[in-house]
């Protein structure tokens, strides 16, 4: 029998699906040109630099952390990008790995102030935020920056019509989802989120699993900001400034829990990630008016933060110890 | 031959007070022994000495004659201990086989990926072994308390437990699932396996237990076999004899008027019926033992906590569920057991936390900016008044004060606002002795003077000593209330254990609850 309360579990449950389903067809009926292949394609393009980031913020997620810093990550491995590109002059195949190399120092950054230092993760990569655009402009003195054909023409590379970008995204995507349903190290990155204290009990080495999800983090971010850099050509001293928000965002409206323990990569983070440029796209094809749209965009991350609260609370209230034996006071479980 | 466990003359103390003392206790292997003890009596002290949690100040543990000096948790688990605690420590985001192998997956040859079926095989043949037909792809979260609780018996098994401690383990079960953790518990003691039985359910643990083992003030007050041990024998050894003067003198009065009055109050899981009714110038003691609802009642009274039927009424005034302030407004106060956590601002002042309450009513009228001089003068009043030890009222952070000294500043903060009824749960906890007289007096005072006082304690001692009247609660109900002249603590104790008692001979009282 369907009851209300399993339509409001079900709802609380399927938040992803639910709202990437609205947003279908409410931008669908409002503007059927929003539902051509092409504007698809537009879609799946624009979610691959996001996509990465997301995968990255949803594995600090997990572990109930958070990494505000990724956006100066991005342009610090940008600056790396350009000083072997057009300084040093090496080859591609040497300064994409090399300017990754910005992004695990960033993330190993992060994980010793969270990990070693204690200091609490939101402070600790503020701080690195900050820290981290301040060097890139130290380095490049604020000037524009563009990158060579060599780099850019990358983006054109594709297999079976899906380009370059997508296909890192859905690369990474689908690797970590293997990594957090297949592997020791991904289960017990749940576990830890799950309950810090029963973990170290149970003889997890919880500081080292905690400190990869920021290393892992920190190179995804650097990924990410390879490929933006690839699809843009060009950047600038506000290159990928404020992404990481719509990072964190993607990943919570992907199911992921703010509180830790809680989030998959697919299909929610993926999801997540379409919705962003969805909304983006929906209101340009809607004609609302572009000032709104960080508007609009942020009403939907409430609601998904706002749900995730209200999942939390479910929680406890299941989780809250009873004192009186239940059969007595005849309510089944 | 040695036996299997071994304690030899074990003391713990914490700040002077004698946690244990000289406990010595030779447990055979392959047998079942309830522990059992008020709250206080040295249980979960005895039982962190074995775990590793705690080290002792002097003694020895043996284990089949050899030395046993765990260090932590772990060393305890490599030495075969296993504790299944009631807070249990299982992955509620995690399925069944995962929180069984998180600590260690096996993985496919050569890969890094975990070895589903295998996990899965295992996992099904551990489960079956309890008799708990679920699947191990279920996650923790949709379980009861009681499948919960087997999958951390089987977490034991796994790891090669040889002795397992079970602490209050039925509490929060269903007497079916009661039944079947027997019937288990049983079944490992026929696989050889030593278990240490804790409860406060003394049917329980005559059901189920082969040895008793009774403890009191940090000492073995009695051991031996079940059938020596009457469920009557436990309880006056639990409760022992001697009578200890330590509150001050009560003399009997005639209560005034009802202040605050509770009438059927429910909420499901928590507390049932509840009917109180607390007068003007009267001490109501409220005993129950750990769990039994004690501090959810008046976290309820309160407002804290939801109620889903019932009325509570502060002198007229009918209470809506759940307003605080409102509560404080009419007169209520609530010194609560978490004195640290709840009931102070540990940086703050001895002066700030006075009048943390009361605030509003030391500030102008106009812009709303506090009165240091008001302030200043109304707390030193209170400081003398109570006693309150500090090098300076104004200065002093509350944290670095006396736990008597702290409890004085919780109950001055309320006294600020002179209540009409003042709950306190547990207002001596970790207070020394001598502040705990100045406490009470502090208390009957106010009852003097016209307050309606409810006193949530698990000492039984104290209670009898200052309140006016016992009320007693078990698993969410109350089942008994003994006015002072009637007080006898077996049928306390007994009524809080929910167990009917026949008493002794000589005393010559005798019935049920």
């Amino acid at each position: 029998m369907i009851t209300r309360n399993k339509v409001y579990n079900f709802a609380l449950n399927q938040t992803t699906l639910l709202l990437f389903a609205a947003l279908f067809v409410i931008f669908g009926s409002l503007a059927p040109r929003f539902l051509s292949p092409s504007s698809f394609q537009g879609i799946l393009y624009a979610s691959s630099t996001l996509g990465i980031m997301a995968v990255g913020i949803t594995l600090v997620l997990l572990t109930g952390g958070i990494d505000l810093s990724l956006g100066s990550n991005m342009y610090l491995t940008g600056v790396f990008g350009h000083l072997l590109l057009n300084v040093v002059e090496v080859p591609v195949w040497i300064a994409i790995p090399g300017a990754l190399m910005v992004g695990l120092a960033y993330g190993a950054l992060n994980a010793v102030l969270v990990t070693r230092l204690k200091i609490v993760p939101f402070v600790a990569t503020l701080g690195t935020l900050l820290m981290g655009r301040g060097l890139g402009l130290v380095i490049t003195r604020s000037i524009s920056i563009d990158f060579p054909d060599s780099l850019t023409g990358l983006r054109n590379v594709a297999f079976l019509g899906i380009r370059l970008p997508v296909m890192v995204m859905l690369a990474v995507m689908l690797l970590f989802h293997f990594v957090l349903t297949r592997t020791q190290f991904g289960r017990q990155m749940y576990a830890v989120g799950n309950n810090g204290e029963a973990a170290a009990k149970a003889g997890l080495r919880t500081t080292r699993i905690v400190a990869g999800a920021y290393v892992l983090c920190g190179l995804l971010a650097s990924l990410a900001g390879v490929v933006a850099m690839t699809r843009l050509g060009r950047f600038n001293p506000n290159f990928a400034a404020g992404d990481e928000l719509f990072a964190i965002a993607a990943a919570v409206l992907g199911g992921a829990s703010l509180f830790g323990g809680i989030g998959v990569i697919l299909p929610g983070t993926l999801l997540g990630a379409l919705m962003i440029p969805m909304v983006r796209s929906g209101l340009v094809f809607v004609g609302v008016d572009i000032y709104r749209e960080r508007m609009v965009m942020f009403a939907i991350v409430f609601l998904a933060v706002f749900i995730d609260s209200i999942r939390k609370e479910q929680m406890e209230k299941r989780e809250r110890r009873t004192i009186m034996k239940v059969d007595v006071e005849g309510e089944s479980r | 031959m040695s036996p299997f466990l071994r304690f030899s003359t074990i003391n713990k103390s914490f700040g002077g007070i004698h946690a244990l003392r000289d406990v010595s206790l030779e447990i055979e292997g392959g047998v079942i022994v309830g522990l059992v003890g008020e709250n206080g009596a040295g249980k979960s002290t005895l039982m962190n000495v074995l775990g590793g949690v705690l080290e002792p100040d002097s003694g020895e543990i043996h284990i089949e004659g050899t030395s046993y000096a765990p260090q932590s948790p772990r060393d305890a688990t490599r030495w075969g201990v296993a504790f299944i605690h009631q807070e249990l420590n299982l992955f509620t985001n995690l399925t069944v086989a995962e929180n069984l192998f998180i600590d260690g997956f096996p993985t496919l040859p050569g890969l890094p990926f975990v070895d589903r079926r295998r996990v899965r095989r295992e996992t099904e043949d551990a489960l079956h072994s309890v008799q708990l037909e679920i699947a191990p792809g279920t996650r923790v979260e949709t379980l009861s308390p009681g499948q919960r609780q087997l999958i951390e018996i089987v977490k034991a098994l796994r790891r090669d437990a040889r002795l397992i401690v079970f602490d209050e383990p039925t509490t929060s079960l269903t007497s079916k699932e009661t039944e079947k953790l027997f019937g288990i518990i049983r079944g490992l003691k026929a696989a050889g396996k030593t278990i240490i039985f804790i409860s406060h359910i003394l049917n329980d643990v005559e059901e189920l237990a082969d040895f008793i083992v009774v403890l009191r003030d940090g000492q073995v007050q009695g051991h031996g076999p079940i059938g020596e041990f009457p469920i009557n024998r436990m309880i006056s050894l639990m409760v022992g004899r001697d009578i200890r003067n330590l509150y001050p003198e009560r003399s009997a009065h005639d209560p005034g008027p009802v202040l605050l009055s509770v009438e059927k109050v429910s909420q499901p899981g928590i507390v049932r019926d509840i009917d109180l009714v607390v007068r003007s110038g009267e001490i109501v003691g409220v005993f129950g033992l750990m769990g039994s609802g004690r501090t959810e009642l008046a976290r309820i009274i309160f407002g804290l906590d939801p109620q889903r039927s019932g009325q509570i009424r502060l002198k007229d005034r009918t209470l809506s569920p759940g307003q605080i302030r409102e509560r404080i407004e009419a007169g209520m106060a609530f010194v609560t057991e978490e004195r640290r956590e709840e009931g102070l601002v540990m940086d703050l002042s001895v002066q700030s936390n006075l009048v943390l309450v009361t605030l509003r009513s030391f500030l102008t009228r106009f812009g709303g900016l506090t009165k240091p001089g008001l302030i200043a003068m109304e707390s030193e009043k209170i400081v003398e008044q109570l006693r309150i030890k500090t090098a300076g009222a104004g200065t002093t952070p509350v944290k670095s004060l006396s736990g008597g000294n702290q409890q004085k500043t919780v109950i001055g903060k309320w006294l600020l606002s002179r209540p009409d009824i003042l709950i306190l749960d547990e207002p001596t906890r970790g207070v020394d002795v001598g502040a705990k007289y100045e406490v009470h007096a502090i208390v009957q005072k106010l009852a003097e003077n016209g307050a309606g006082v409810l006193m949530i304690s698990s000492e039984l001692d104290e209670l009898i000593g200052t309140a006016d009247r016992i009320v007693v609660m078990s698993r969410g109900e109350l089942t008994g209330e003994f006015p002072r002249d009637s007080y006898e603590k077996e049928l306390i104790l007994a009524a809080a254990f929910r167990q009917s008692v026949v008493m002794s001979e000589e005393t010559g009282a005798g019935g049920a609850v």
